[in-house]
């Protein structure tokens, strides 16, 4: 018996022509969005770049404070805004990382579904929402009116917790739900206990999200202005100490050159200043990404 | 069996098999297959030497595998450690909202107008009369604004940077787009007064001469300062924020299902809307969130831009007015805190923000957890 | 080498790199030395006319950011005359917070436009709050900076216009809304007004300049404004941050006018209307605003030199629209020494040299009798 199949060949089609539109159409879009993204972001760059770039190729501007030099005046650098800026937000991530990473272990890990999982939830969306002055304002009246604390850099890291907690905390437990379920069994099923499956296999696996959650908080952080005119002032000296006196972080020294006509040497040290955030941030990013790559485990 | 047998028995199994239900886990650069367990297995398993082989195979009955003892401490001190820090969170937001709140009611209890209607605010002296309508109106627009411009132009950018560019291509992009959320908010509100405000009156001119019967678009005396262009400010500022978080989760999208949406003819468009959204739309609505949180909270670019209206004037939806956001007003006001009273009033209006912030998180939360039970 | 290891000891390299970076930057950068910056006095120059002890230490300030520019130029000054050996630091934070932080403790002296209260305003009576904090010594209000506030405006083609305080409270309270109303074009007959709109300008945030136009406008106003004087504005307009933001606004707003101190107004070539206070049409000028000055009464008791300002009924050729800013001080109570780099500061800020500096700046110099009596209090802090 013979068989009596025909013999066609595997006609592939092309999509149907609504299909194809909205294809095209859908990429369209998205070209577009990345354009209009693209677009203010490299404006906005410009305008500091453009403005501010002279002051940074100086040594001075890295190595000097701002003492002594007035709006009026050239000279001086922004040495202690950067030291201040930056031992704020590390004390700041030294406190939020940890809460916040444990507090998404805690929501994904342990208590999926649990009463106080989301009472942590909810407790984070009303965080999340806090204006950096009010922040600012909760830890002036609790350290400085009810304690009797002067001005400090801690008090301002304090204050920036309540800002940087909800970013890390929501980004890793994104990161840690996206986690499949079939690695920690299979880590389970081989007798691993509970914490060195979080530790050694959920949180490499999820690593480089929670590096990108930790490196937007820190951004955001660094750029806040708020909190550290009413908690620390401006310094215009170099002050090492965190518990004691003002300080002078590149925020503020942007806020107490911004009042000044554009004629004045203090006007493009504001732009000068604002670029040395820039790239301290996109510094800190690339560590963080660099971290990330060398720690996110490969196959074999 | 020694361990190293049964290491590179298990070995063997996974990559021969290619197991399916080993979803690969995606970094941020290539796709790989990971393969944690045989390395976890390789440090971590207490497994005691293997029974020594008896001298007289025939005589004992082989033993079972003796499983070690698992170490209950480690988890307990993990797990309280966890819960410890579950617990802080709740603790610090319940005392911020109890101390803020405590603050706040002397003033509450001695205002003369109502509260949540009153468009007036004078707190000087000792009449208060203050009222946080207006307060209200110009946050939740310029905030709604804000996610309606950022939202759908962040999804696309997401979406583009894990879909469509090539992954060499996309690395340097998405370093490019996060350093948007270096720039300090101070600055971008310097930059909105100074060169986006005059950049935008001539579309503001214009929207205003085609739609001006509008209410929303009606005109105002002063474009520059209005809540139309610290919108923009505000929908560039929260890009970076829903962006990040967006294309990581984009990321993580099970290659399987991609490849078996491919594999039925999909277009890129229809993998996208039937595998890559759908598992994403969690971690999607999380990120607008974070971004009207940012929104709504941001102080010094909105007090920098907006224009405030005078007292006693009367009210106008237009989006090309200025106007007082919760965050800008206590800001522009925060010297000259001489009394409780007076703080009182300001922390009040901070103390909504909490409440409107908390309320959109809950309906959004309600609608993502919705979709993906369907 | 397995790959956790090989992955924690890459990490523990970079953690060490990351912290060796972090030490060399803490051990790199210091001030720069004041000899170097340019515009600065040279140091030990012969223009020491009033012997400066240049005592060691740290003294802390805070307050009004209208007398910033000045008390900043000031500061660099004294530290350049005498060597940088004190660390002097104000912050124009803005005269009410900084009246708060002095009687807090949180600084050495507050800078305000506005001397000490001495009524309770919501249960805290200033004056008594600062006694306490120079346990139990009276605080001493000191005028040290006058600054006189300009009415800029923009208007096309208009190179000179004239006003007094009845019209500019009418203007500022939404009464007069046109540039060609009447009442303008009374007081000048030569201009050619237009007939737009007036769009007026004020400070969104709280501020002491605010408070003292309203002042002005209250009391030389006729009548005309009838809102009591307040940091916060009580008037019309549109609302701008800070004094930069309504100088910006009103240069680049056509036909707009408002308040803003002397220095901005004149660092942002805004054109600045003449005040006819009854003698006739007065510039602002150095000279105008210190015989405005002279007229001041002292209303404080022994070394408190607060000042009752006189507004209106001025003589001739005087601009009464001005506002003092106080130094507050402790008159004995504060730290040996604090006290003792407060004493040479104040002594350098007040004398002949420094305060000649002001009238570049935006500012004027206090006339000679009230100079005279600011240096003897400032001698006489223990």
């Amino acid at each position: 018996m013979t068989a009596t199949t025909t013999d066609t060949p595997l006609a592939l089609s092309r999509p149907s022509g609504v299909r194809t539109l909205k294809n095209a159409l859908a990429t369209v879009f998205v070209a577009l969005a990345t354009v209009l993204t693209i677009i203010p972001l490299a404006w906005v760059l410009a305008t500091v770049i453009i403005k501010g770039y002279r002051l940074l190729l100086t040594p001075t501007w890295w190595l000097q404070s701002q003492r002594g030099i007035t709006p009026r005046r050239e000279g001086g650098g922004a040495y202690h805004a950067i030291v201040g800026t930056v031992e704020m937000a590390l004390i700041c991530a030294a406190i939020a990382v940890p809460l916040g990473v444990m507090g998404a272990i805690l929501l994904i890990e342990y208590g999926r579904g649990t009463k106080i999982a989301r009472g942590v939830s909810f407790m984070v969306d009303i965080l999340s929402g806090i204006p950096s002055i009010v922040a600012a304002l909760f830890i002036y009246a609790l350290f400085i009116t009810i304690f009797g604390l002067g001005r400090s850099a801690i008090a301002v890291s304090f204050a920036l917790v309540l800002l940087m907690l909800p970013v890390v905390l929501r980004s890793t437990e994104e990161m840690l739900k996206l986690v499949p379920d079939s690695l920690r069994e299979a880590s389970y099923s081989l007798g691993v206990p509970k914490w060195k499956t979080i530790v050694k296999v959920v949180i490499p696996t999820a690593f480089g999200g929670i590096v990108t959650g930790v490196m937007l908080g820190v951004a955001r952080v660094m750029g806040e202005t708020a909190p550290l005119l009413i908690l620390v002032s401006y310094a215009v000296g170099i002050n090492f100490s965190p518990t004691s006196d003002t300080m002078g972080a590149l925020p503020t020294m942007i806020n107490a050159g911004r009042d000044q006509p554009p004629q004045f040497p203090g006007y493009e040290r504001v732009w000068a200043a604002a670029l040395t955030l820039i790239i301290i941030v996109m510094l800190l990013n690339l560590l963080a990404r660099f971290i990330a790559r060398a720690t996110t485990l490969k196959e074999k | 069996m020694t361990d190293t047998d049964a290491t590179e028995k298990v070995q063997q199994e996974h990559t021969a098999a290619d197991d399916p239900s080993l979803s690969p886990v995606v970094d941020h650069t290539e796709a790989h297959l990971h393969s944690p367990v045989p390395t976890v297995l390789h440090h971590e398993h207490h497994e005691p030497a293997p029974a020594p082989t008896p001298a007289r195979p025939a005589e004992r009955a082989p033993r079972g595998v003796k499983l070690a003892k698992i170490s209950r401490t480690g988890d307990r001190v993990f797990r309280s450690l966890a819960t410890t820090s579950g617990l802080a969170i709740v603790l610090l937001v319940l005392f911020v909202g109890f101390f803020l709140l405590a603050l706040a009611l002397p003033s509450l209890r001695a205002d003369q107008d109502n509260f949540l209607t009153s468009r007036t605010w004078t707190v000087a002296g000792n009449e208060l009369r203050f009222g946080i309508a207006g307060l209200f109106w110009t946050t939740v627009l310029s905030s709604i604004l804000a996610m309606a411009m950022a939202v759908p132009v962040a999804l696309g950018v997401a979406l583009c940077l894990t879909q469509y560019l090539h992954k060499r291509v996309s690395g340097p992009v998405s370093f490019v787009v996060d350093l948007l959320a270096a720039v300090p908010s101070i600055i971008f509100g310097l930059w909105g007064l100074t060169v986006l405000g005059p950049f935008l009156a001539p579309a503001a001119a214009w929207l205003i001469s085609t739609i001006g019967w509008i209410p929303l678009f009606s005109k105002s005396v002063d474009p520059k300062g209005s809540v139309f262009v610290a919108s923009v400010v505000l929908a560039i500022m929260i890009l970076p924020i829903v962006i990040a978080i967006s294309r990581d989760v984009f990321t993580q999208t099970p290659r399987d299902h991609i490849e078996a949406a491919l594999a039925l003819g999909a277009t890129r468009w229809e993998v996208i809307r039937t595998a890559v959204l759908p598992h994403g739309r969690s971690g999607v609505v999380s990120a607008s969130m974070l971004g009207l949180g940012r929104a709504l909270g941001e102080t010094i670019a909105v007090m920098i831009i907006l224009t405030t209206p005078p007292q006693g004037a009367p009210f106008t939806p237009s989006i090309f007015a200025g106007g007082e956001t919760f965050a800008s007003k206590i800001a522009n006001n925060a010297a000259e805190f001489d009394s409780p009273s007076k703080t009182g009033a300001y922390i009040a209006a901070g103390l909504v923000l909490f409440v409107v912030t908390f309320a959109v998180n809950a309906i959004a939360r309600i609608v993502a957890e919705r979709g993906a039970k369907s | 080498m397995t790959m956790n290891r090989l992955v924690s000891s890459r990490v523990t390299q970079l953690a060490a790199l990351a912290a060796l970076a972090t030490l060399s930057l803490t051990a790199c950068g210091s001030d720069p030395n004041s000899a170097n910056a340019s515009g600065g006095a040279e140091p030990g120059s012969s223009a020491n006319a009033s012997g400066l002890g240049c005592p060691a230490g740290k003294l802390s300030g805070e307050g009004s950011s209208a007398q910033a520019n000045a008390i900043n130029e000031m500061i660099a000054d004294y530290n350049a005359e005498c060597g940088d050996k004190a660390t002097i630091e104000y912050n124009p934070t803005g005269s009410g917070a900084g009246i708060k932080s002095f009687y807090n403790g949180l600084v050495d002296f507050a800078g305000s436009d506005s001397a000490l209260k001495t009524q309770a305003v919501d249960g805290v009576v200033e004056a008594d709050k600062a006694k306490e904090r120079c346990q139990g010594n009276p605080a001493w209000n000191l005028p040290m900076v006058v600054g006189p506030v300009a009415f800029a405006y923009n208007v096309d083609g208009l190179d000179k216009l004239v006003l007094n305080a009845e019209t500019l409270a009418q203007i500022f309270n939404g009464t007069i809304k046109t540039w060609n109303d009447p009442k303008i074009a009374k007081l000048n007959p030569d201009a050619k007004l237009p007939s737009a709109n007036i769009t007026v300008f004020f400070r969104s945030d709280e501020s002491g300049t605010t408070e003292n136009t309203t002042k002005f406008l209250k009391s030389a106003g006729n009548g005309a404004w009838k809102d009591e004087p307040a940091k916060a504005w009580t008037g019309t307009g549109e609302g701008k941050n800070k004094s930069s933001g309504v100088a910006e606004a009103t240069a680049s707003t056509k036909n707009s006018i408002t308040y803003i101190e002397w220095s901005y107004a004149k660092d942002n070539n805004l054109s600045m209307a003449q005040l006819d206070s009854g003698n006739g049409p007065v510039e602002l000028t150095g000279e105008s605003v210190a015989k405005a000055v002279s007229e001041a009464k002292v209303k404080g008791t022994d070394n408190d030199l607060s000042l009752e300002l006189k507004y209106s009924d001025t003589q001739k050729g005087a601009y009464p629209a001005l506002l003092v800013t106080y130094e507050i001080v402790c008159s004995k109570g504060l730290a040996p020494e604090s006290t003792a780099i407060l004493k040479d500061f104040l002594t350098y800020f007040s004398s002949t040299v420094a305060q000649k500096k002001l009238p570049d700046l935006g500012y004027a110099p206090l006339p000679s009798d009230l100079q005279s009596k600011v240096q003897a209090s400032v001698a006489a802090i223990q």
